[in-house]
C-alpha cells in the first residue's frame, strides 16, 4: 500500500464506528440463544428486543413492525418475494389467487432489485421498469400511467447507490396507494445519511442495511408496516415474528443498533460538512481538469456522494491509476467493478456510452477530511492527464 | 487471493501499467510503415497501433501505440510492444494473445480480451504495411467477415473455436469473447456456429 490511503468508496461500505467495535466486543459475551428460556437465553432475548425498538425508533416505526436481516438485498428480495408467491391457501398474502401480479420499479435499481424483478418477470409477472430524467429521477406521469387495479407492489429505491440522487419517496407512495398497491423502497444508502420517516414517507416496505453507516456487514432489517401481507423468504423458525427464520446474529443486532446511535449523534453535522468538501472536490475538479461532466441530481443527493465522468478517459483504467495513489474510489457500483458493462444507472439517465465508461463514483464518509479532498484533488489532475494522452478518443482542444 | 479473481495482477502488469512502453506522443513525428485502429469507444475499447518497418529485412524496428481501454488492456500492449521490436514482421503476425498474458504473468479471466485487442491492432498495423509496401497479396483478412463489431472477432476465428471444442454460444464467447460487450452480434454469431458445428461435426 502507499504511504497515504484515502478512502472515498463509503457507497460501497463503510469502517466500523469506533463505538461500535466497542459494542461488538462486548456482545461477544452475550452467547446466549435469545429463543432458550434459561437465563442466557432470556438476557440475549432482552437486549434484542431493546435494539430493535432502537432501530425501529430510529425510522419512526414501532418495534413490531422492524425484522432483523441477513443484508440490505435479502430485505429487498424477500418484499419481491411477496408478490411472487402464489399459492391460494395461506393467510393473508396480497398477491393469493394472482388477483394482483403487477410490479413496478425503476431503471435505476440496485441489482437485488432489478434481478429479482426479472426473475419474477419469468416467473409469470407483469413487470414495468420506469425510466428516468437526465438527472435520475422517476418520471411520475410513468408512474400514473403504469399503475392499475392489478399492480401488487411499487419498489423505487429511495437514494441511489451510484448517483446519491433523492427520488421524491412520499409521492410515489401516495400514488401507489391510490390504486391499492403496496410500496416498497430500496433506502440502504438513504438511512443514516439523510432523514427518513417512515410515516412521512408513507411506506409499506423500507430496506436498510449496517454497513452503509458504520456497522457491521451481514446485517440488515427490513421494515413492514403492521397489517401489511406478508410472506416470508426464509422459513422454518418462528424468530423476528416468524417472518425470518434463523437464530438471530446478536453481534450484528446490537452492533446495528449501536450504529444507528451514533447516526444520531452525528448525521446531521456530518451531511453538512460532507456537502461542503463535495462542493470543494466538484469545483477543484472543474478548475483542473477540462471535459468533464457530473452524474445525478445537482440538488436532491446524498450529502457525500459524487458522480464524475472523464471524456476520453476509461473508468477502470482511472480508478487503478488511483488506487496505486493509494485513493480508494469506484466505477459505477462495486458489484459492477470487473464488469465491462458501463453503468446501467447512467445509460439509464440517458448518458452516452462514453461519458458512461468514464465515469468514476467518489463516496466521502465521517473520517474524510479537508486535507483528504486536497490530497485527492492534487492526484487527479496527473492521473486523468496520463490516461487521456494515451487515449485514442480524447482530443485535446487546441 | 485466489488467481484470476478480478483484482489479481501481477506485478509485471502493475509495472506496465505504471510505465507503459512505447506510447505515442503526440508531439513527436513518429513515421510509421503500417497503421492499425480496432475496438470501438462506444464499447470502452479502442486500440491503435503503429509500426515501422525495415523493408530490407522486414523486421519491425520500433512501433508505438495508444488506447482508450483499461488497465489490462494497457499493460498488454505495452508488453506487445516491447516484444515485437526485431521481429520480422511474420513472426510478429504469429504473436498469439496467449503468449503476451503469459508473458505478463497471467490476467484475470475477464481481462483476456484486453489482450486480444492488442493483437489485432498489430495485425491490422502489418497488413496496412502490405497494403502500404505494394504486397496486398499478403493481407490476411481479404476473405473474413467481421462478425463482432466491439472485440473484433471475425468468422474464421469462429470456426477456429468450434474445432477447439466450442459447442454453445456460451463456449463460443469463452473462447472468442464475441457478443460480451454490446451484444449486438449474437444471432449471426450463433447462426455461424450451427453451420460450422454441421460442417465439421454433423
Amino acid at each position: 500500500m502507499p504511504p497515504r490511503t484515502v478512502y472515498l468508496d463509503h457507497n460501497a461500505t463503510t469502517p466500523l464506528h469506533p463505538e461500535v467495535k466497542k459494542t461488538i466486543t462486548e456482545a461477544m459475551e452475550y452467547y446466549g440463544n435469545a429463543s432458550s428460556l434459561h437465563g442466557f437465553g432470556r438476557k440475549t432475548r432482552e437486549l434484542i428486543e431493546q435494539a430493535r425498538a432502537n432501530v425501529a425508533s430510529f425510522i419512526n416505526a414501532e418495534p413490531e413492525e422492524v425484522i432483523f436481516v441477513g443484508s440490505g438485498s435479502e430485505a429487498n428480495n424477500t418484499v419481491l418475494n411477496v408478490v411472487a408467491c402464489d399459492r391460494r391457501d395461506c393467510q393473508s398474502c396480497h398477491s393469493c389467487g394472482r388477483a394482483r401480479s403487477e410490479v413496478i420499479t425503476t431503471s435505476v435499481e440496485h441489482p437485488c432489485v432489478l434481478n429479482t424483478a426479472a426473475c419474477l418477470k419469468e416467473r409469470g409477472n407483469v413487470v414495468h421498469f420506469l425510466a428516468v430524467d437526465s438527472d435520475g429521477l422517476i418520471k411520475n406521469d410513468q408512474l400514473l400511467a403504469n399503475l392499475c387495479e392489478k399492480t401488487a407492489l411499487v419498489s423505487v429505491m429511495m437514494a441511489n447507490n451510484e448517483t446519491g440522487t433523492l427520488q421524491d419517496i412520499a409521492a410515489s407512495s401516495l400514488a401507489a396507494h391510490q390504486v391499492g398497491a403496496l410500496f416498497h423502497t430500496d433506502a440502504v444508502q438513504a438511512v443514516g445519511k439523510v432523514p427518513v420517516d417512515v410515516k412521512k414517507l408513507g411506506v409499506d416496505f423500507l430496506s436498510f442495511s449496517a454497513h452503509k453507516i458504520y456497522g457491521p456487514k451481514g446485517i440488515g432489517a427490513l421494515y413492514v408496516k403492521k397489517g401489511t401481507p406478508f410472506c416470508p423468504f426464509i422459513r422454518g423458525g418462528h424468530q423476528e415474528f416468524g417472518r425470518r427464520a434463523g437464530t438471530e446474529n446478536t453481534l450484528g443486532i446490537f452492533a446495528f443498533s449501536r450504529a444507528l446511535d451514533m447516526r444520531r449523534a452525528e448525521m446531521d453535522s456530518e451531511a453538512i460538512r460532507l456537502k461542503t468538501m463535495r462542493e470543494t472536490l466538484r469545483q477543484g475538479l472543474i478548475s483542473t481538469i477540462p471535459d468533464i461532466r457530473f452524474n445525478g441530481h445537482p440538488e436532491d443527493t446524498l450529502p457525500g456522494t459524487l458522480n464524475v465522468s472523464f471524456m476520453g478517459a476509461e473508468g477502470e483504467a482511472i480508478l487503478l491509476y488511483l488506487d496505486l495513489e493509494g485513493i480508494a474510489v469506484s466505477t459505477g457500483s462495486a458489484c459492477a467493478s470487473g464488469s465491462l458493462d458501463p453503468s446501467h444507472v447512467l445509460l439509464a439517465m440517458g448518458l452516452s456510452l462514453e461519458w458512461a465508461h468514464g465515469s468514476i463514483r467518489i463516496s466521502l464518509g465521517r473520517e474524510t477530511t479537508d486535507s483528504d479532498i486536497h490530497f485527492v484533488l492534487e492526484k487527479f489532475q496527473p492521473v486523468i492527464e496520463k490516461i487521456r494522452r494515451m487515449s485514442t478518443t480524447y482530443k485535446r482542444r487546441p | 487471493m485466489p488467481e484470476n479473481t478480478a483484482w489479481a495482477y501481477s506485478e509485471l502488469v502493475k509495472e506496465h501499467f505504471m510505465n507503459p512502453r512505447n506510447v505515442l506522443d503526440d508531439s513527436e513525428n513518429f513515421q510509421e510503415s503500417g497503421k492499425g485502429l480496432v475496438g470501438n469507444p462506444q464499447c470502452g475499447d479502442e486500440m491503435l497501433m503503429l509500426i515501422k518497418v525495415d523493408p530490407e529485412g522486414e523486421r519491425i524496428t520500433d512501433c508505438r501505440w495508444k488506447t482508450y481501454g483499461c488497465a489490462s488492456a494497457i499493460a498488454s500492449t505495452s508488453m506487445l510492444s516491447e516484444v515485437i521490436k526485431g521481429l520480422t514482421i511474420e513472426e510478429a503476425f504469429q504473436i498469439t494473445p496467449k503468449k503476451i498474458v503469459e508473458r505478463l504473468g497471467g490476467l484475470p479471466d475477464r481481462k483476456i480480451h484486453c489482450s486480444v485487442l492488442g493483437d489485432k491492432a498489430l495485425r491490422a498495423a502489418i497488413n496496412d504495411y502490405y497494403r502500404r509496401s505494394g504486397q496486398a497479396d499478403k493481407i490476411r483478412e481479404e476473405k473474413r467477415t467481421l462478425v463482432c463489431q466491439c472485440l473484433n472477432v471475425y468468422d474464421d476465428e469462429i470456426e477456429e473455436a468450434v474445432l477447439e471444442g466450442a459447442k454453445t454460444y456460451i463456449e463460443l464467447q469463452e473462447r472468442t469473447k464475441l457478443g460480451t460487450v454490446c451484444g449486438g452480434c449474437r444471432e449471426q454469431a450463433e447462426t455461424l456456429l450451427k453451420q460450422y458445428l454441421q460442417k465439421h461435426f454433423g
